[in-house]
């Protein structure tokens, strides 16, 4: 009996021990809540994106994503584009004549579509749904046009991953974090997202 | 006049065009008919993931848990225990990517703690603290019905094999290295390893690298006969588990009533957490622990001192998997090679884009260097402790009479529930 008695007292010290620890463990946890909260946390969801300004279109895009196809799609700025009749984003440098056929498309999944406007000038839209993020189209685009043709991480596609394998895998770390409202970091620059 | 005007803004449009970043290097943009609409409204961008989705995610998290540790604790039914757990698998798994997670979510914690310029969304701090803070008063209750990493372990384990102890303990101790490690990488800003080693994420998105297939395939092979190997022998998170689950203010009591020391929950439980009853050690075993105990305790600062100074050496090897560094060393070879950037990989092309002078990537190379080393140091440093600590588990013997769950390493699936004789006495009382 006396045996029994001194085992519930010891007990009752290791719990009393616990009881400290599991105290002072949660107002360390809270106190970390309370620092992260008050200085760092935002309320708002982070998203990847490619900074059109670092890119260098080679190509790690289509590859890299763990979505087959990439979430990364070419998107278009009309405001810095040409409407070029001769636009180096659809056509290859070297093609035969300007006739909209495959072996003259940069494209190698014929996602651009060639439309007229009025002479001389013609739209190039692009189904993102074919669009595979090689950035082929991007490359003439940016070397020997304005540039209006960029990658950019289409959010209806991209299931955010902690860890973006495809920015771990970009030469240029061109793509990263941003806040969730900024979304999309578009050309030209403008004030939202010259962070 | 107005001519006049027209020819000086026909003048000075390229040159507020070259203004704007030399934006319009081959055509300005036209001035259209106005019967042509502007472009520029049909521009499409889809929209982000709506913000409600998140606290969603939150609010499934929090209900999960709670659900988790009151069918475990309260109604200590199994089969609770076993639907919540393919709830989650189903939501937070398969439905969510598996991001974020709670074991990816200690890096994003790391790194803002560490970069004041990094901030922490709300989600993700919640997907941190909430599970521990569950712990702490319910025992692992993330790990047996929340997680999906667990979930799919504990879908395919056929008939898991009893590890002797020796091994279980020494497997044991990679989840706090690994732990390290992740913080480590994440803390210094380079890379989060444990997303990029998540062997499951790629079962999750049902697309995936064939080397982290493998990986996931072969670990869910080891599964079957190994019950959950990843959990115990290398989730980082678990390791955070493990230390705050001893502390559990509730935890699985294996026999509702008295324990008639059947073993039958020991033979039960898949993960070898159920602690055997030991006999009292002998008077010479006693004091040979508390020889042991003396010689390690004086033994752990030089361990920690060893490992920290063996760590700061380290740091430039680490180092090695940071972009910067990775580049700065690609640059430097070729300006060594030939006096400039000759653009023979991808990223000295990247740098040479930039135009800036190679000068400033070998300074921003440095400050991750000079990070790496203090980051190396404190690594290894924590090493040292990590190895002492394990090695000071091993002396201290405690006399145990029945069977019970460990707190540290009970995932808390209650499987021992059903095994135990009196379960079914105690519910048909409840009945009545």
């Amino acid at each position: 009996m006396a045996d029994n008695e001194k085992k519930d007292a010891g007990l009752n010290r290791r719990e009393f021990l616990a009881e400290a620890i599991r105290a002072a463990s949660l107002l360390a946890l809270g106190g970390t809540l309370g620092l992260l909260a008050t200085s760092k946390a935002s309320a708002r969801a982070s998203v990847w994106q490619v900074d059109p300004y670092k890119c260098t279109s080679c190509g790690k895009c289509a590859t890299e994503c763990v979505l087959n196809p990439s979430a990364v799609k070419c998107m278009r700025s009309y405001k810095i584009c040409g409407y070029c009749e001769l636009c180096f984003g659809f056509y290859k440098a070297q093609h035969n004549t300007d006739a909209e056929s495959a072996d003259n498309e940069r494209c190698p999944v014929g996602a651009i579509e060639r439309h007229y406007v009025e002479y001389p000038y013609y739209e190039y839209r692009i189904d993102t749904k074919k669009c595979i993020g090689c950035g082929i189209c991007t490359q003439g685009c940016t070397d020997n046009g304005n540039g209006s043709m960029f990658l950019q991480i289409s959010h209806d596609v991209c299931v955010n991953c902690n860890s973006c394998k495809i920015a771990t895998a970009c030469p240029a770390q061109a793509i990263s974090r941003i806040p969730a409202d900024v979304a999309y970091l578009k050309k030209p620059k403008d004030k939202k997202n010259t962070h | 006049m107005r001519k006049l005007l027209r020819y000086i803004l026909l003048l000075a449009l390229p040159i507020m065009a070259l203004a704007q970043d030399g934006e319009f290097v081959y055509q300005k943009p036209p001035e259209f008919s106005d019967n042509v609409k502007p472009l520029w409204l049909t521009e499409l961008f889809p929209a982000v993931r709506a913000e409600w989705l998140t606290y969603l995610d939150i609010t499934l998290l929090l209900l999960a848990l709670g659900v988790t540790a009151w069918l475990l604790l309260k109604k200590r039914s199994r089969n609770g225990v076993f639907i919540v757990m393919l709830l989650s698998l189903a939501y937070f798994g398969f439905f969510r990517h598996g991001c974020i997670c709670s074991v990816g979510s200690i890096q994003n914690v790391a790194l803002s703690i560490f970069n004041p310029s990094q901030a922490l969304p709300v989600a993700t701090l919640i997907f941190f603290l909430a599970p521990l803070v569950f712990t702490l008063f319910y025992g692992r209750v993330f790990c047996a019905g929340v997680c999906p990493l667990g979930a799919l372990q504990d879908l395919v384990q056929l008939k898991p094999l009893r590890l002797p102890i020796w091994l279980e303990n020494t497997l044991g101790i990679i989840p706090f290295i690994y732990l390290g490690l992740g913080v480590f990488y994440a803390a210094t800003g380079s890379l989060f390893l444990i997303c990029q080693y998540d062997p499951f994420v790629a079962f999750f998105r049902l697309s995936g690298t064939p080397t982290m297939l493998i990986a996931g395939v072969a670990l869910l092979a080891i599964g079957m006969v190994v019950g959950r190997p990843y959990c115990r022998f290398i989730c980082p998170y678990s390791a955070l588990l493990r230390l705050l689950g001893p502390l559990a203010r509730w935890r699985v009591q294996v026999t509702p009533t008295e324990c008639i020391q059947c073993h039958l929950c020991a033979d039960a439980c898949p993960y070898n957490a159920i602690n055997v009853p030991t006999p009292e050690p002998t008077a010479g075993k006693r004091a040979e622990g508390k020889k042991q105990l003396a010689l390690l305790l004086v033994l752990l600062p030089i361990l920690v001192i060893g490992g920290a100074y063996l760590g700061r050496a380290a740091g430039p090897t680490f180092a090695q998997l940071d972009p910067t560094v990775k580049q700065a060393y690609l640059v430097r070879a070729e300006i060594q090679e030939s006096g400039h950037i000759t653009k023979k990989s991808l990223e000295t092309y990247a740098y040479a884009r930039t135009a800036k002078p190679a000068s400033e990537l070998y300074q921003a190379a440095a400050a991750v260097h000079a990070k790496f080393a203090m980051g190396g140091t404190a690594f290894g440093g924590y090493l040292g402790l990590v190895f002492g600590v394990a090695l000071i588990g091993l002396t201290i013997r405690r006399r145990r009479i029945n069977y019970e769950a460990d707190p540290a390493r009970c995932v808390s699936c209650a499987r021992c529930y059903n095994s135990c004789p009196f379960s079914h006495v105690d519910t048909e009382k409840e009945v009545e």
